[in-house]
């Protein structure tokens, strides 16, 4: 039985939430909804760690699902690396769904709260999906079903301002737009290679050389998951979406959902795509690198002048996907690794975040920078946790994103790339004024008479202190996060048939 | 390859391309949500179109075994991919339409100027800002970001 289960893992870290979801759905009933979503997220948790655990050592599971053989059949292939983005994504589910309960009562109608979970579950489902599968096609169903029940969960902070509803319908315009490109791209790469499956297409490509339908699909894939991870010219969809979003699914989300496109730009540009490095190379030097770094300041820019605090992080969120972009542009082991490793730092500091906002929203009804003053003698702990994030935003030493900038400056530096390395700087103190306009009113400036305030319960903080306290502790001591990091960019570059500097 | 052959040898291509951007533009250019919505769906089926075209084979039949081996085959597998994507496809509009609907419950209208009206107005009537820098920027002008 055990044996069994642990044979067939791979593809129950998958059915589990899938059919948890419906299940969700109905029973309907509000609490059990939530309890039910909790444990199989914590179920999710222990699977994806016990898989990761698998293949720590750089070895790699090939599950063929349904018995059939890649590459006729759907193969879920499990290295370093998508195992450790999916222990990112279902760790953050195990944390985010306890935190939610309390902050999906104050925020979302009471009718809603048992489709809310199946959404959230189908969400993770998807999401596990898109990281787990080795099949091309396969990562577009996936991709869909998260989508999907993305549009539905930001639409659901419709009762607390009526514009997520326009927000939802924009992102859900942009979101199909940018899968439209990404299922183009696909169908031209399989007009060349006649094969869906990624380790196929990684052989095929190779072998069959450039040609100009592979650059169209190299394009069309590029510009597709662009728009699902908020490349800085296709972020339009993402500042509404999270800052009207119920404060729980934007700490999810911004935790989630834009690691897991990196991921498929990652797997897509150096697993898959081999087929002419100066191609390649130029594409991320000349388009990737610029945009990323317009990301790193332009966001930034921007964040400083927001009146609300949500609207503010998810700014700084597109700033962020700007460092990860930078890391992956560089063409190096180290750059990678970066890459890698800011996505792990930034989801924990980026969740906590997002879950300090939801804690004030739970607190005193809002999250405008200016409802905030003299918060920090009234709500030291949530404060305090902002102040965490904010500085794990920055770069502070001892704070988990000092060390993926680190890398990142280090992989800058070995290129004898110094201005960009001096940009990475600029632009951390651009974080440094937004955070500090946060900073200024919770601290220093007078408290208000706030008449219905609420206590925000240990259930909410605690998943907070965790998300932060982790980012904290990977700040302090880093050698998991770094030999993951750095295994999994050996992994990539050891697929690839790019040459690597 | 002449002319005529870019033209008639690739029609299948010229069609798609034409369906695509019809739709892509229908997406962008149009106010009214629903037409948004009417434009997606065209831009979804001429991918479709692109994959179902792009599995024929020239002289094949339905790809149901004949027990002839000399029988060519189209190949099945784009067709099967396109059955997955129009799912996807009907999910999303249903979504769409679903929002749509919300949409015009609350705010009364499903123009999408109109609606940016409403918004600036939401954000109109907020206190102002007390921040200096946000009261630089609306000072300055910019539009709120």
């Amino acid at each position: 039985m055990i044996a069994a289960l642990l044979s067939n893992l791979p593809a129950l870290q998958i059915v589990v939430p899938l059919m948890a979801a419906p299940i969700c759905a109905m029973v309907a009933r509000p609490r059990f909804a939530w309890a039910w979503a909790t444990a199989i997220s914590f179920i999710a948790f222990a699977m994806s760690v016990a898989l990761f655990w698998q293949v720590r050592d750089g070895s790699v599971i090939s599950y063929e699902m349904g018995g059939w053989a890649p590459p006729i059949g759907i193969e879920y292939r499990i290295d370093i690396l998508n195992a450790f983005v999916l222990m990112i994504i279902s760790g953050i589910a195990a944390l985010v769904l306890p935190y939610a309960r309390h902050s999906v009562e104050a925020e979302i109608p009471q009718s809603q709260h048992a489709f809310f979970y199946t959404a959230l579950l189908l969400c993770l489902t998807g999401l596990l999906g898109v990281t787990i599968t080795g099949d091309a096609f396969n990562v577009f169903v996936f991709l869909e079903i998260s989508s999907l029940s993305t549009y539905a969960l930001v639409a659901t902070g419709a009762a607390r301002d009526k514009r997520a509803l326009t927000a939802a319908f924009n992102y859900l315009v942009m979101g199909t737009v940018g899968a439209t490109f990404f299922v183009i791209g696909l169908g031209l790469i399989y007009m060349i290679t006649g094969t869906l499956n990624m380790a196929d297409l990684a052989a095929k490509i190779a072998a069959n050389g450039d040609s100009r339908t592979l650059r169209m699909g190299f394009s069309f894939i590029l510009v597709g998951i662009g728009l699902k991870l908020a490349m800085f010219p296709l972020h339009l969809w993402l500042p509404n979406a999270y800052s009207y979003a119920p404060s729980a699914v934007t700490a999810f989300l911004a935790s989630t959902a834009t690691k897991v496109a990196i991921y498929v730009l990652l797997r897509f540009m150096f697993s898959i795509f081999g087929f002419d490095y100066a191609f390649q190379a130029a594409t991320l030097q000349f388009v990737l690198l610029p945009l990323a770094l317009i990301a790193m300041f332009a966001a930034s820019i921007v964040a400083i002048f927001q009146e609300d605090l949500k609207r503010m992080l998810a700014y700084s969120s597109i700033a962020q996907v700007g460092y990860m972009l930078l890391g992956m542009s560089f063409l190096t082991q180290t750059g990678l690794t970066a890459t890698i490793m800011h996505l792990f730092n930034h989801a924990l500091t980026k969740g906590g975040l997002f879950m300090a906002a939801g804690c004030f929203i739970y607190a005193i009804g809002s999250a405008r920078i200016d409802d905030l003053r003299g918060l920090g003698r009234i709500m030291p702990w949530t404060s305090a946790a902002f102040v965490t994030g904010g500085l794990g935003l920055i770069g502070v030493p001892l704070t988990a994103g000092f060390i993926s900038k680190w890398y990142l400056m280090q992989a800058a530096f070995a290129l004898g790339w110094w201005p960009v390395a001096i940009l990475v700087v600029l632009s951390s103190l651009l974080a440094v004024v937004y955070v500090w306009r946060v900073v200024e009113v919770l601290y220093l400036r007078d408290t208000r008479e706030i008449p219905d305030r609420k206590p925000v319960p240990l259930a909410m903080l605690a998943p907070m202190w965790i998300m932060l306290g982790l980012s904290v502790f990977f700040g302090i001591d880093a050698d998991l996060t770094i030999s993951s990091a750095s295994r999994a960019a050996n992994a990539l570059i050891g697929a690839s048939n790019i040459f690597w500097q | 390859m002449g002319f005529s052959d870019l033209v008639s040898g690739h029609y299948n291509y010229w069609l798609v391309i034409v369906l695509m951007m019809t739709g892509l533009y229908i997406t962008v250019s149009r106010g009214n949500l629903i037409k948004k919505i009417v434009g997606l769906n065209l831009f979804q089926t001429s991918v479709f179109m692109l994959y179902i075209s792009m599995g024929k084979v020239k002289g094949g039949t339905a790809p149901i075994l004949t027990g002839d081996p000399q029988t060519v085959y189209s190949n099945p597998l784009p067709h099967v991919l396109i059955l997955t994507a129009i799912v996807v496809g009907i999910a999303t509009t249903a979504l769409a339409l679903a929002l749509i609907v919300r949409i015009r419950e609350s705010f009364g209208t499903i123009e999408e100027d109109e609606l940016l009206k409403i918004d600036h107005e939401m954000e109109a009537t907020k206190p102002a800002p007390t921040n200096p820098a946000a009261a630089l920027f609306s000072r300055l002008g910019g539009p709120n970001p």
